[in-house]
């Protein structure tokens, strides 16, 4: 049994992550950044083939800035693990996987027995996002 | 009228699955109220003074007979035998049990209905014009569309944590029944070209700092819809403020940054979005459009109407509008007797209306945005015996438009967030103006009332708005006129120091004594106001 919270096959990342100011200035050979939820997610997007690990900050769940973070960042290709870290619930999971999350680092623990019911609950989705859910249109066109 | 498929069918059965699990995580303690208010809150349901409150959406407010016979049922059942139709065309009710609300969503599943995101920061109801596919002036029926957003926007996994709420109106017609403009994203279906598309202006709303939103894109094809929306909410979402709730929606966004910078943003955010390939083919909206086609009207209906019933020809003339098609009529059912809770319907006339929907207009009913009910497609042969059977279920008051059709928040007597009652206002003023001959010689005047400065009575789009505040532990409230929600969008403006509950009444006398005295042949009071400047109603106010 692996991780409940990681959603990948390859092995954890070990570096810890800079910030992007850090990363931007000086740690340009870093493998694993922090967004904070005010950061740009495209100061990325140039070096995105040498990242291991973006890890983006939840202060708080109520900030929903995190969510538009993760799809642009898999949206211009990012294959590496995207973790969601910090005040995140089992109940806003669901979307954070369809957002390209695929590892999580709750400050609360989370009951795995939850999180399983809630990230098979829905069998479709109206929208396409950035997991590969094919949306409810494409089911009804092909 | 949209039918759901399996596919919409297993969205909204998971969605009372999941609520029926939250709701249990919380009775046994495994989430704090805290953490459950957001996932209450995104399922309609709020903790108000004395209950919770459900709030049911209907989409785009067109619901059928069996839709509107469940909420007469859920009234009886679970509430206290009442519904009251709000602003977003949806349906409140006002006494609910918490433990209660997974088995109304179940009953509400079994005919297509939900209450997803009629609360939270998220993508709200969308709503339309009441009058969408019954109106001559419209270039298409706007609900397509509306509903081709209320997919997208359902779950939408990026934008459900936005800085503050969000609400979309689409309307089809230069006449706005819908306050288009003073909406988070109002749209306007136009043709150009031979071909449909979207005007898109955003950054509108009331609140405590209430906007006319700007245009920002002239012309937005289906094909291209999604992808459009996208960017305008991801630019949003990322940039909207979230340091001050009272900042936070994209009204102030846009108004800091500016129109222009806004619109350059949501482009640079469009060329991204748009390769994604996130657009549902023309053969989705040809799908749901095939939906809304025209119901098989009868054509050798007469056109004629007997007006020998004199009651039956004044409610004939203020409430009954033309339709597109001969021989057929749109019935609007006011929700607003003298004395009455604007929107309030029991159980009872839920049903008659539901009746009346089912034998005299196709199925179909329609929520109004000033809290009315709408019959869409009636025959004009039919329509002395609807307006029988309304009369016996006190459902014929001839009043719409006119200054006893009072938009009102629910205000103190139920709102954890209300400064100041609403009802009791509305409920003085109309009947001051009981007399049904002056009130037709008012004619046209829209009165808006909300009990606190969130404006959910619409107070700003009035003619003549009504605001409640709190001062010093007083209820007191203010009063503006000359605002708009139609296509000649206007706010109000503050006519000076405040008024008690009896005072304000008194004021609004002395306000259409003086439009009675300076109107000119065929103004409105709306007109005359502007022609004449706020001074002279000041002056008639404060002497």
């Amino acid at each position: 049994m692996g991780d409940p919270l990681r959603f990948r096959d390859d092995a954890a990342h070990a570096e810890p992550a800079v910030t992007l100011d850090a990363f931007v200035a000086n740690q340009s050979n870093a493998t694993a950044v922090r967004l904070e939820p005010g950061d740009d997610a495209r100061a990325l997007i140039p070096a995105l083939d040498r990242l291991g690990l973006v890890e983006i900050a939840f202060p708080s769940f109520r900030d929903g800035r995190g969510y538009s973070a993760a799809r642009i960042l898999r949206e211009a290709g990012y294959a590496g693990e995207l973790r969601a870290a910090g005040d995140v619930l089992v109940d806003q999971m669901p979307f954070m996987r369809r957002c390209g999350f695929d590892s999580f680092a709750p400050d609360a623990p989370v009951d795995a027995e939850t999180l399983k019911r809630s990230l098979d609950r829905y069998d479709y989705h109206y929208q396409s996002a950035a997991d590969a859910a094919v949306p409810v249109w494409k089911l009804r066109h092909g | 009228m949209y039918k759901y498929d399996q596919y919409d069918q297993a969205i909204v059965d998971a969605r009372v699955d999941e609520f029926r699990d939250q709701v249990q995580r919380r009775l046994a303690g495994e989430i704090t109220e805290d953490q459950f208010k957001p996932l209450r809150l995104m399922n309609g349901l709020y903790l108000q003074l004395h209950a919770y409150m459900l709030r049911v959406a209907i989409p785009y407010g067109t619901l059928d007979g069996r839709q509107m016979r469940m909420l007469g049922h859920i009234a009886r059942k679970y509430d206290r035998g009442y519904g009251h139709f709000t602003t977003r065309q949806n349906l409140q009710y006002n006494w609910i049990k918490l433990n209660e609300t997974p088995d109304i969503l179940a009953d509400l599943a079994t005919v297509e209905m939900h209450a997803i995101q009629t609360s939270g920061n998220c993508i709200r109801n969308i709503s339309s014009d009441q009058f969408a596919g019954a109106a001559a002036d419209e270039v298409a029926d706007p609900r397509p569309w509306a509903e081709l957003i209320r997919q997208w926007s359902t779950f939408h996994p990026e934008f459900s944590y936005l800085p503050r709420k969000f609400k979309f109106a689409v309307i089809a017609s230069d006449e706005d029944r819908a306050a288009m403009r003073l909406h988070d994203i109002g749209i306007q279906l136009i043709e150009r070209d031979g071909v449909l598309g979207a005007k898109v202006f955003v950054g509108g709303g009331m609140g405590r700092t209430p906007m006319i939103g700007p245009e920002i894109k002239d012309f937005v094809t289906a094909d291209d819809l999604m992808s459009y929306l996208e960017a305008c909410l991801r630019v949003y979402n990322r940039y909207g403020r979230r340091d001050n709730m009272y900042k936070a929606r994209i009204k102030i966004l846009v108004h800091e940054i500016g129109a222009d910078e806004y619109r350059r943003q949501v482009e640079e955010e469009f060329a991204q979005v748009k390769l994604l390939g996130i657009d549902p083919p023309a053969a989705e909206l040809a799908r749901i459009t095939a939906m809304f086609a025209d119901p098989a009207y009868d054509t050798a209906t007469a056109d004629a109407v007997d007006r020998a019933n004199a009651n039956f020809g004044v409610w004939l003339d203020q409430n009954v509008k033309e339709h597109k098609q001969p021989g057929y009529a749109i019935v609007n059912i006011s929700l607003k007797p003298v004395g009455g809770i604007p929107g309030d319907a029991s159980a009872d006339q839920i049903d008659v209306m539901a009746d009346l929907a089912t034998q005299y207009s196709f199925d179909e009913l329609r929520v109004t945005h000033a809290q009315n009910i709408v019959l869409p497609h009636v025959r004009k042969a039919d329509l002395y015996a609807v307006w029988q059977k309304l009369v016996d279920a006190e459902l014929a008051s001839a009043n719409l438009d006119l200054i006893s059709d009072i938009i009102a928040c629910p205000g103190l007597d139920y709102c954890s967030l209300a400064n100041a009652r609403s009802i009791p206002v509305a409920q003085k003023i109309a009947t001051r103006f009981a007399s049904p001959e002056r009130q037709r010689d008012l004619g046209e005047l829209k009165l808006k009332i909300s009990g606190c400065i969130n404006a959910c009575g619409h107070h700003h789009a009035g003619h003549i708005g009504i605001l409640g505040v709190d001062k010093k532990g007083v209820e007191n409230y203010q009063l503006l006129l000359g605002g708009s929600g139609a296509e000649d969008v206007s706010l109000g403006k503050i006519t000076g120091p405040g008024f008690s509950e009896d005072g304000v009444v008194d004021a609004i006398e002395r306000v259409t004594d003086k439009y009675v005295a300076v109107r000119e042949e065929g103004e409105r009071f709306l007109d005359t106001y502007r022609r004449v400047g706020m001074e002279a109603f000041k002056e008639a106010i404060y002497g």
